[in-house]
Order: C-alpha cells, then sequence, then structure tokens
C-alpha cells in the first residue's frame, strides 16, 4: 500500500497491546448497535441454552446470579478500529452455564442471539475454557443498557460485534451458521490479532 | 450496476436460525464478500466545502462495483512509517454515479484522519477505500422510506434522497435532519419538499429552537403511506437513541428501524 501524501498520525506511543489496525479509544466507548436499545429489565431477562446440548434450560437473573461470580479485566476490539484497555467486565463464566447443560459431542458451533433479534456465529472452541462470559457489570456498576445492559456475552479475543449486546441465548449446531454482521460481509471468526475485518481477510 | 452485485431482498438473507423475538431486524441485501474485502486505490478528483465545519470529497474509483444508498466502506491512510489509520465512511453519492464517489466529513477536533482530509488533502492524493459495507442500513428504493438524521448522520440519508430523484421515484420519502444552525446544515441548497430542518441552536427569522421532537415524528407518522415507513435513523450515539425512542413511542415498529451510529 503506498504512503499517503502528508499523512502523519497523530504522535504516539508504541503499544503492544494493540491489534494491527486498531487505535486507543481512551475513555471513549463508542456504541454501535444498529437497532433500538431495548427497553429490558433484569426481571424480564432470561438465558437460553439449547439445540445439540444435553439438557437445554432457560436461567432467570436471579438463577444466573447464583453461579459462582467471574470477572473479566483486560481489553477489547471493535471492528470499527477501536480499542478499549483495561476494561472490567463482572458476571458470570459461560462455563458455568455449559457445565449444566452438556453440548453434545456433534456441537462444533453456536449462535449467540440477542432479546433484539441480532445473531453472531461462533465456534465452540471460542467460548469454552475461560475465555467467554455471560456479563451485568460494567467498572463498578450495572452494565449500562446502550453497552447491552441488562446483560450481554462478552468474548474480549474477538472483534466485539461476537460479544452479543441484550444476550438472550446460545443454540448449538453442528454447523457454522453466519449471524447479522456475518451475513453483511464480516468475517466469520473475527480474530483481532489476525485483522479478520471481513469476509475474505 | 447496483443490481448486478448487490441483490436486494425483501426478507432475511439466509433461511437460517431467526431467534424468537419481536425485536428482530433483518438486512435488507446480501453483501458482496469479495468487494468488502479487497482495497481499491481511490483518487481525490473536488472537494465542495459544505459548512464551515463539513465538506464533501469526490474520489475515481475505477473499479467501484456499486452500492446501494446508506451502504458505508473501510477508508484508510498510512504514514511513512507504516502507521494505518482506517475510519468508517458512508456513502453520500447516489449509485448512478459511475466510478465515482463521495463522502462528506466533519472536522472532527483532533480527529487523525478527518484531520488529514480537512487540512491535507487536495485533488490528485490517494487514499484506499474498500467496500461497500453493510446491507442493513441499506435503502434500494422499495419501501417508503422515513429519513431522520443530525449532523454528518445526513450523509447516508443524502444518499437515499439523491437516488430517489435520480430514478426519479414515485414512493413516499421524507426527510427530518437536525442541525445546530442554518450554516452548519450540511447540504442545505439540495432539500426539497421532502425534507423538514430542524434547529438546535440558532434558526432563521420565525423558525422555532429546538431539538428533534415527538411532535416532528408525530406529524410524519400521521402521514402513514401504505405499507407503513421503514425507517432509517443516523447520527451521533445520543441522537440515535433520542430519535429512536421518539419512533417507538409514536409508534414505528422496532422491527421496521435501522440505526446507524457515528460511534
Ligand atoms: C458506519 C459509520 C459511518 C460513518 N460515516 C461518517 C460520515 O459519513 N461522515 C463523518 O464525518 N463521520 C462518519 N463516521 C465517523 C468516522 O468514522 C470517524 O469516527 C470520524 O471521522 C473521526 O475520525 P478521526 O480520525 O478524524 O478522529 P479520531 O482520531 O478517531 O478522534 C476522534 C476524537 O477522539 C479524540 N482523540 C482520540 N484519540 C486521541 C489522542 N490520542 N489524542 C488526542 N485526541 C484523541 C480526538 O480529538 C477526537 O475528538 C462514521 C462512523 C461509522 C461507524
Amino acid at each position: 500500500m503506498n504512503v499517503t501524501r502528508g499523512f502523519t498520525g497523530r504522535p504516539r506511543v508504541r503499544n503492544d497491546g494493540l491489534p494491527p489496525g486498531q487505535y486507543d479509544a481512551g475513555d471513549d466507548w463508542p456504541v454501535l448497535s444498529a437497532e433500538v436499545t431495548p427497553d429490558l429489565a433484569p426481571e424480564e431477562w432470561t438465558f437460553t441454552v439449547d439445540g445439540l446440548v444435553a439438557e437445554p434450560r432457560t436461567w432467570t437473573w436471579d438463577e444466573a446470579h447464583a453461579l459462582p461470580p467471574s470477572a473479566y479485566e483486560g481489553d477489547i476490539h471493535c471492528v470499527t478500529s477501536w480499542s478499549k484497555f483495561g476494561v472490567r467486565f463482572g458476571g458470570v463464566s459461560l462455563d458455568a452455564f455449559l457445565d449444566t447443560v452438556r453440548p453434545a459431542p456433534e456441537a462444533t458451533h453456536v449462535v449467540a442471539f440477542s432479546h433484539t433479534g441480532y445473531t453472531a456465529n461462533l465456534p465452540l472452541a471460542d467460548l469454552t475454557g475461560g475465555r467467554a462470559w455471560i456479563v451485568w457489570e460494567y467498572g463498578d456498576g450495572p452494565l449500562p443498557a446502550e453497552h447491552g445492559g441488562p446483560a450481554r456475552l462478552i468474548v474480549p479475543h474477538l472483534y466485539f460485534w461476537k460479544s452479543v449486546k441484550w444476550i438472550a441465548g446460545l443454540r448449538f449446531l453442528d454447523h457454522d451458521e453466519p449471524g447479522f454482521w456475518e451475513q453483511n460481509g464480516y468475517h466469520h471468526r473475527g480474530n483481532p490479532w489476525e485483522e479478520q475485518r471481513y469476509s475474505g481477510d | 450496476m447496483t443490481e448486478t452485485t448487490l441483490s436486494a431482498t425483501d426478507s432475511t438473507p439466509s433461511a437460517g436460525f431467526t431467534p424468537p423475538t419481536r425485536f428482530a431486524v433483518p438486512g435488507r441485501i446480501s453483501v458482496n464478500n469479495l468487494t468488502a474485502a479487497t482495497w481499491q486505490r481511490a483518487t481525490l478528483t473536488d472537494v465542495r466545502r459544505e459548512t464551515p465545519h463539513a465538506a464533501t470529497f469526490r474520489f475515481a474509483v475505477p473499479d467501484w462495483e456499486g452500492h446501494l444508498p446508506g451502504q458505508h466502506l473501510m477508508l484508510r491512510l498510512r504514514a511513512e512509517d507504516g502507521y494505518v489509520a482506517q475510519r468508517h465512511y458512508s456513502i453520500a453519492s447516489p449509485p448512478d454515479d459511475t466510478g465515482h464517489i463521495e463522502l462528506t466529513l466533519d472536522h472532527v477536533d483532533g480527529g487523525e484522519v478527518s484531520g488529514w482530509f480537512h487540512t491535507v488533502a487536495k485533488p490528485g492524493d490517494e487514499v484506499e477505500v474498500r467496500g461497500p459495507l453493510s446491507g442493513f442500513f441499506a435503502w434500494p428504493g422499495d419501501r417508503p422510506a422515513l429519513l431522520v438524521g443530525a449532523g454528518s448522520g445526513v450523509v447516508p440519508l443524502m444518499s437515499m434522497v439523491r437516488h430517489h430523484r435520480a430514478r426519479g421515484l414515485s414512493l413516499p420519502l421524507r426527510l427530518l435532519v437536525s442541525a445546530r444552525s442554518p450554516e452548519e446544515l450540511i447540504y442545505a441548497s439540495e432539500y426539497g419538499a421532502e425534507t423538514t430542518p430542524v434547529f438546535t441552536r440558532t434558526a432563521p427569522e420565525g423558525v422555532p429552537v429546538g431539538r428533534v421532537s415527538a411532535a416532528h415524528v408525530a406529524a410524519l407518522l400521521a402521514d402513514r403511506p401504505e405499507g407503513g415507513w421503514e425507517a432509517y435513523v443516523c447520527g451521533s450515539n445520543g441522537f440515535a437513541e433520542h430519535a429512536s425512542r421518539l419512533l417507538v413511542d409514536a409508534g414505528q415498529p422496532v422491527d421496521r428501524i435501522r440505526i446507524e451510529r457515528f460511534g
């Protein structure tokens, strides 16, 4: 690629935590949902895991909160090029839910879906082993509605469109099925370190 | 041209799993994965000032395969030391402007990419773009469209208005556009009877100052075309939240509201 005449970028310090093509958004936390922010009270929120699992199950807000607490502290990366460092999300590790439902051996992929109708596909391997959470806290407070509150999925090692806001459930499948943005040209996996932004990257 | 690269559909692109909720929002078109993934050279051919803080940048992109009004692209700039900055920009021009696209950029204070455009860029300069992206915030011109935008959020909506005009479409189209003042209203000279401007800080004599309100939205929704409106809301997140709430409160179905937030 050619150098852009007269473009220097702003002065920057080397940051090894920044995946290629990303910039540090600092204190900003942009909102990029395509739909109307839902008015979803915690009492109305449910989380269902079904499809290819031994025991499909739905958790209420209180039932989910009864699981052992777990937090993610680290960085997040959005495909629109911003990254945010040292954030804290509190909730429950997804492993705690999966221990109960027991995914079937033939399950390879998952469609995560929201209470708004948004979907994202994920390989099962990206969701297990302490790499994904259902969270309801951001920093010291409740997760704000425009950022997915009362509860969202977070899969911080992938671009953030995979971290479904207003999470309603996961459906286990034996094949990969593109979700909302994947049908709109985005990459199926979305690894920020390999810059998998769009289909074909 | 557009029809050959992007197939307009009336429903969800794939017949896959649809979550059981009342909010579900289907995409409008399927995106060509190859053009979404390929960087192309874009040569700046013209710069037009729109307002003190916004200008339109016209590019020749010979291999551009077309887009639908409302879509955006990814643009990147590269520094001598290899540093790359990339940002999303909505496409302002209509699809029929073959081989050319236009972007309208706000000059963001301290902004890396918009700063380069507003202070350095001149005709002849080259940048790279990939796209068009997103089949969601796209309007093929097939349904009555209610457009609500603020600031540079009017950019993808203007592509829809221009498309409507260029093709002489007869289906209803309305634009509600918010700006701080008449001087800050992007594309001011191009609006016609379809447009209601709203001014938040200063307005011309006799025009009230204020935000987009329930009354504005109610007036548009009262004028309901057959089949109802497809609503497109674009602007800052704060504006998108405000305007989409007003639409929902006024009875616009949530699954017929599409939002583009500029971050
Ligand atoms: C889908 C989509 C479509 C869009 N369409 C348009 C469009 O049509 N027109 C348009 O104008 N915009 C559009 N945007 C917004 C656009 O992508 C950019 O965010 C915008 O142009 C600002 O980019 P920038 O590089 O100029 O600013 P940035 O460099 O990203 O800075 C943004 C702000 O953060 C501050 N900042 C960040 N980091 C630092 C730092 N290290 N030091 C100092 N200050 C800092 C800057 O001062 C500035 O206020 C769109 C966004 C999306 C997601």
